[in-house]
């Protein structure tokens, strides 16, 4: 029999919804009486529990990091390129866990699902949240899996940021922390382009100031809007040139010809622009833009990142990319820096690309190479460690 | 790097600090040292492969052009900062010995001698640049565009105010070995330095720059 799908793909995918009962107390003082998350897994959990590793979505991801919902999809898991058999996550040695936050709109609690003390959606009234916040529902989550300490903990970008935080967190619960493309906070420049986006998803008059639901309406423009600016910060001035040009979709700068003129990079990112919006939830876009807004790493530790790090446990991967300008290879080094300071495990790869930020999803045989390399090394300690549990 | 190099660089390296290793190759160095003298080591590398061949060996490596300094690490944060053979590959090594005393206590240097007599007669007799076994490149592709002799080093780290704890060298035969005793900077084929800076209190002038007698 033939499968549909690449053998190098975890294949067919099914989400788990996984219920919490417990309250989960929130960084703000507020309480989510209950909460439920969205769970993909992929890979076998060994009878020891010492080959987990937990993936941590970004600004716009999911539980779906790897494999098809269904033969037909087009396009497989936000990470595919990186997880499955033989792959830098290698899912023929590692149980691997990918979620999606509270706060997200793809299943798990948040602004879309309903808040059952009002049998409403939870809309502008979901609690804001902190990274600290994805870490504690998450470490429920282990538990719940009967993961005791995670091989690893992954993330790029603002996945990044909440795995520093569980090294921070729960230090002897993570072996290895892996950080891609992120930042122990963000500059100026960058929160004054989500302030930029979270401005035009409140500039829509679909919007009614985050009670859209109750309006039957969504903020459609302003959420395609946010999408377009973040776009172009997660690409590269170089991608962009050689990808689009000043290549016209239509129209003609001839003399004599008046016609509208469209650039090829108009057009696609106003596709990038609707599509998101169709999918996500304007309420969760201003709520993960805090998230990462709000993020200081060292905030609780003197403002010093040394210090900060002197409480993690676990060896750390650090990877950058040149041409990535929204979390620049200089914010990656900082991290490498203070860990070392605070005399921690870490290895540091600056990537050379073109791709902008965008360049932590997509294939690059360089830091494949350094990623499976130091992720093989990762399952080979898991496996000594089961051996040694007998 | 050579194994005699290595046993003798030991020596000088204390067992539990933390050592830097500049231009840390594939991480050989730093698993030998880890493994002998349980550091807590740390290597910059530039090169993609060799970075990787790092990562599989388990070696702490951080990418990093070591050209640009190393102003990312505060002063005298490493026991001892190390580098082997890549002095001669560097743009301005002699803001790189300043910068590595300043991060470590104590540094390690080790580069080739191009005093050696081999070089010599490659250059005197053939009037051809040196290619030799250990430096197998072409003048217009070598990596190497600072070669220096011992006497050039010593005369360096006088110019620089490096005390040198101590030196050691290495040749390329038995013959040699003899040789080298009395006269390094002829038969030495591989020079290795013990560096500090000078003892405070000490004005450039009277500080001990006079090298020790080989070992």
């Amino acid at each position: 029999m033939t499968t549909p799908f690449p053998a190098n793909s975890v294949g067919l995918v099914t989400p788990h919804t996984i219920h919490f009962e417990e309250p989960l107390e929130l960084a703000c003082g507020r309480v989510l009486p209950h909460y439920q998350l969205m769970v993909e897994t992929y890979g076998e959990l060994n009878h020891a529990a010492t080959n987990a590793v937990l993936i941590c979505h970004a600004l716009s991801g999911h539980h779906h990091a790897a494999g098809y919902h269904s033969p037909e999809d087009r396009k497989p898991g936000w990470w595919d390129n990186y997880i499955g058999p033989g792959k830098a996550i290698d899912t023929n040695r590692f149980f691997v866990v990918a979620l999606n936050n509270i706060g997200g709109c793809h299943g798990s609690t948040g602004p879309r699902t309903e808040n059952l003390a009002t049998g409403k959606p939870w809309g502008r009234d979901f609690p804001p949240l902190r990274a600290r916040d994805w870490v504690h529902s998450q470490a429920r989550l282990a538990a719940k899996l009967g993961i005791n300490q995670w091989a690893a903990v992954v993330g790029g970008s603002l996945g990044g940021m909440n795995a520093m935080r569980w090294a921070l967190e729960y230090p002897d619960r993570v072996r290895h922390c892996v950080v891609i493309a992120s930042a122990m906070k963000l500059s100026a420049q960058n929160i004054a382009f989500n302030e930029l986006a979270r401005s035009a998803i409140k500039s829509d008059p679909d919007f009614h100031d985050g009670d859209y639901l109750s309006h039957d309406t969504l903020p459609r423009q302003g959420l395609a809007l946010a999408r377009m600016i973040g776009h172009v910060t997660y690409l590269s001035d170089e991608l962009m040139g050689t990808r689009f040009g000043r290549e016209l979709r239509q129209g003609t700068f001839e003399r004599g010809m008046e016609q509208p003129i469209e650039f090829q990079v108009e057009s696609y990112l106003r596709h990038q622009g609707d599509v998101f919006s169709e999918v996500f939830d304007a309420n969760t876009y201003l709520l993960m833009t805090k998230i990462l807004d709000y993020f200081d790493l060292a905030r609780e530790y003197d403002d010093d990142p040394v210090t900060a790090f002197r409480h993690a446990l676990s060896k750390f991967l650090v990877i950058s990319f040149t041409s990535d300008w929204r979390f620049s290879p200089e914010r990656s080094r900082e991290i490498v820096d203070a860990l070392i300071a605070a005399n921690r495990d870490v290895v540091y790869a600056n990537i050379e690309s073109n791709l902008g930020h965008d360049a932590f999803l997509l294939p690059n045989a360089r830091y494949e190479a350094v990623f499976k390399s130091y992720m093989d090394n990762v399952a080979r300690e898991s496996e000594q460690l089961l051996r040694n549990a007998g | 790097m050579l194994r005699v190099e290595l046993e003798i660089l030991k020596d000088w390296i204390r067992p539990a600090s933390r050592v830097l290793d500049l231009g840390c190759g594939d991480g050989t160095l730093l698993e030998a040292l880890t493994a002998s003298h349980n550091i807590e080591g740390y290597g910059l590398e530039i090169d993609p492969d060799r970075i990787t061949a790092c990562v599989q060996r388990g070696v702490n490596v951080i990418e990093t052009d070591i050209n640009l300094g190393l102003g990312h690490f505060q002063d005298d944060s490493f026991d001892t900062v190390v580098m082997t053979n890549s002095l001669q590959a560097l743009l301005r090594p002699d803001r790189t010995l300043a910068e590595m005393l300043r991060v470590g206590k104590e540094c390690v240097v080790t580069f080739p001698n191009f005093g050696n007599i081999q070089a010599r007669a490659y250059l005197g007799l053939r009037g051809r640049m040196p290619v030799t076994k250990q430096l197998s490149y072409q003048w217009y592709d070598t990596p190497n565009i600072h070669f220096c002799t011992i006497r050039d080093f010593e005369v360096l780290c006088r110019d620089l105010n490096i005390r040198i704890l101590d030196r050691a060298t290495v040749a390329s035969n038995p013959v040699s070995e003899q040789l080298m005793g009395i006269w390094p900077n002829l038969f030495a084929q591989t020079a290795i330095y013990h560096l500090s800076k000078p003892p405070t209190g000490l004005s450039s002038s009277d500080s001990q720059n006079s090298p020790p007698t080989t070992p």
